[in-house]
């Protein structure tokens, strides 16, 4: 271990190293670009492979032949090039491959892209979203842990400011991950008469004449999907909720933001609290609802045009109302990083809406 | 002939014909196992009879055997009718979507490079949706072995025009044949791939006769082997029949292989390093 002052792409880079990460593949993308060029760095002295795929598609496809051998991979991009992966994203949840995907998003306008995803079929991705340098280097190997146990894609869900921030954080050494994964190929099976099979469509080899039984699949894909949604501890930071009039709910660089306002105004004695939501799914409906419970109003705080708010609402249930209060925050440079992102305006929003509620 | 005559012989014909009966098995039967090659499991495969893919295949897994390397080839498929093949082959197959296989294949021969490693796709998952996953593997050097099955014709969904749709071919969408002026003209894959810094091997096969199948065997064989080598990207393209989305006879469709698509693309060596490494 060792503290060193660095920028939040490379602290990334070296978590994804340090947890055993020994395969990955991506395609230059603002602001991924970054965390791409770390692990060209990072990853050939740890003994492993980075590829310059010639598009995202490639890139996670790339990384889906890598993870199918056992070995702990991850491609990303943004939410452009993410778009772009949803397809294997959902393929890779149906054959139970896991794979970290790294989603430096533009602002948070990835929201419903992250945590539903756009690709075929029954599937869901565990995401995390850290909200610091710090958060983030803890939170990668609890991805690839989440990765291997499930069996299923995991994204780590940051953005322009997380990848640009820098902050002394501990770095772990590289280490090598000894994670028994049975089901990965190496090629050994063949000519056993059970050779192996990872395939959306069913690993069972056709035997007696029978071949795949799809529904029979996808009942065990579906099995598996809801056992991870309820089987994965969602993880929540909140603070001021206990006799708080009103909640602010805000996740990523922006919860940060929010936790910071909320303290000042507490300080000020305004009755206000604050949610953070670090795994976007599963969502921390009980940490919300229970936030919730006593409070006159719940706010959503987040630089989109209130998307979470879907998710803050199913978990409060109507027990009080649930209000979008955040905006788009894109400044010309299109990253995401503009006026929204601003501490006095936070604060003057929650003032408006704590006022708005009296 | 008189009518009378005729209708004798035709009485023959049928008499011939209900002789050979149908509930026991002939004394000199063999087992349809006894036929199957060793990594090919028994079983319905769901191919249209007629059909030049399980050839195809079986020649590729013949040639994984002789070469000693079952116990340690990962083959990747692709989506086309030949996917019917990636539970019932027992060599270990990665399932990949239309027109990736190149590079789950990457990543998989990055991770075991020991492996021998091939993929299976048909010319609408590899020319139409996955050209550029081809081509960069070719220019990348991927010690990758890509197999084409080219039928000229979407044929799972039930035959439409591709890009290696030759022109006049009758294909369910271009009813009165592949027009250059309206549809384009068909991907020559083997000689764009061959023009790839990377390619140290590629060939055309086809498998719509003996002479064929027993050259198109010796085209992945070589093409196994440069993999072996480390040579770089090796690719074998086999012409196979499709009769269903040909829309032609079953017994037919050899002939129409070698006249309509052999035609335009051609069988033969198209690249060949070996001769260079040597020198």
């Amino acid at each position: 271990m060792s503290r060193r002052l660095v920028e939040g792409s490379e602290a990334i880079a070296h978590a994804m190293v340090g947890a055993g990460c020994r395969f990955f593949a991506g395609y230059p993308m603002t602001p991924f670009t970054e965390i791409l060029e770390r692990m060209a760095e990072l990853l050939p002295p740890a003994g492993g492979v980075c590829m310059n795929a010639e598009s995202e598609l490639e890139a996670i496809g790339m990384a889906w032949g890598a993870a199918a051998t056992g070995a702990r991979a991850a491609t990303g991009s943004t939410g452009q090039g993410l778009a772009l992966m949803q397809e294997s994203i959902s393929e890779l949840c149906t054959a139970r491959i896991p794979l970290v995907v790294i989603d430096m998003g533009r602002g948070q306008g990835d929201y419903f892209q992250a945590t539903r995803g756009g690709g075929h079929g029954d599937y869901r991705t565990p995401v995390l979203a850290p909200s610091t340098v710090a958060e983030a280097v803890d939170l990668v190997p609890v991805a690839f842990d989440l990765a291997d146990e499930w069996r299923n894609p995991v994204l780590l869900y940051g953005d322009y400011y997380l990848g640009h921030t820098s902050q002394a954080v501990e770095l772990a050494a590289a280490a090598p991950a000894s994670v028994d994964k049975p089901w990965a190929l190496d090629g050994s099976t063949g000519g056993s008469g059970r050779a192996k099979l990872l395939s959306p469509l069913g690993a069972a080899k056709q035997r007696d004449g029978v071949g795949y039984d799809l529904a029979e699949h996808l009942e065990r894909a579906g099995v598996a999907t809801r056992e991870m949604a309820t089987g994965i501890e969602p993880m929540v930071d909140r603070g001021y909720c206990d006799d708080a009039d009103l909640v602010v709910v805000a996740f990523g660089t922006i919860g940060r933001f929010v936790r910071w306002v909320v303290k000042e105004l507490r300080a000020e004695g305004h009755r206000v609290g604050y949610v953070r939501p670090i795994t976007l799914f599963p969502f921390p409906a009980e940490a919300v609802a229970a936030a919730a419970t006593g409070a006159r109003g719940v706010a959503v705080y987040e630089n989109n045009l209130g998307q979470m708010v879907d998710d803050v609402r199913l978990a409060v249930l109507g027990a009080c109302p649930v209000e979008f209060i955040g905006g788009l925050s894109m400044d010309s440079s299109g990253f995401g990083v503009g006026p929204e992102i601003d501490a006095p305006k936070i604060r003057a929003r929650i003032l408006d809406h704590l006022e708005a509620m009296a | 002939m008189t009518e009378h005559e005729h209708e004798e012989i035709e009485h023959e014909r049928i008499e011939h014909r209900v002789v050979l009966r149908t509930d026991v098995a002939p004394d000199d039967a063999t087992l349809v196992d006894d036929f199957t090659p060793e990594l090919v499991d028994v079983g319905a495969h769901h191919l249209c009879p007629g059909c030049g893919e399980p050839i195809a295949i079986r020649s590729a897994v013949e040639s994984i055997a002789e070469l000693g390397a079952i116990e340690r080839t990962i083959s990747v498929f692709g989506i086309g009718c030949y996917t019917a093949f990636s539970n019932n082959l027992d060599v270990e197959v990665l399932q990949a979507l239309h027109g990736r296989a190149p590079s789950l294949a990457t990543g998989v021969k990055r991770m075991r490079p020991d492996a021998l490693v091939l993929t299976v796709q048909g010319d609408g998952d590899m020319v139409n949706e996955g050209l550029q996953e081809v081509l960069h593997a070719a220019a990348r050097g991927e010690r990758i072995t890509c197999v084409l099955l080219n039928n000229g014709v979407f044929g799972e969904t039930g035959g439409h025009i591709t890009s290696t749709t030759v022109l006049g071919q009758r294909t369910k969408n271009t009813l009165d044949g592949r027009d250059a002026e309206r549809d384009g003209h068909p991907i020559l894959i083997s000689d764009l791939v061959a023009s790839m810094g990377g390619a140290a091997y590629v060939a055309r096969g086809a498998v719509n006769d003996a002479g064929n199948v027993a050259r198109t065997r010796r085209m992945l064989t070589a093409a196994f082997e440069c993999q072996e080598r480390g040579d770089g990207f090796s690719f074998v393209e086999i012409l196979t029949m499709c009769p269903t989305g040909w829309f032609v006879d079953t017994h037919d469709a050899p002939d129409y292989l070698a006249d309509v698509i052999a035609g335009t693309h051609q069988v033969g060596v198209v690249k060949d390093t070996r001769g260079e490494a040597a020198s």
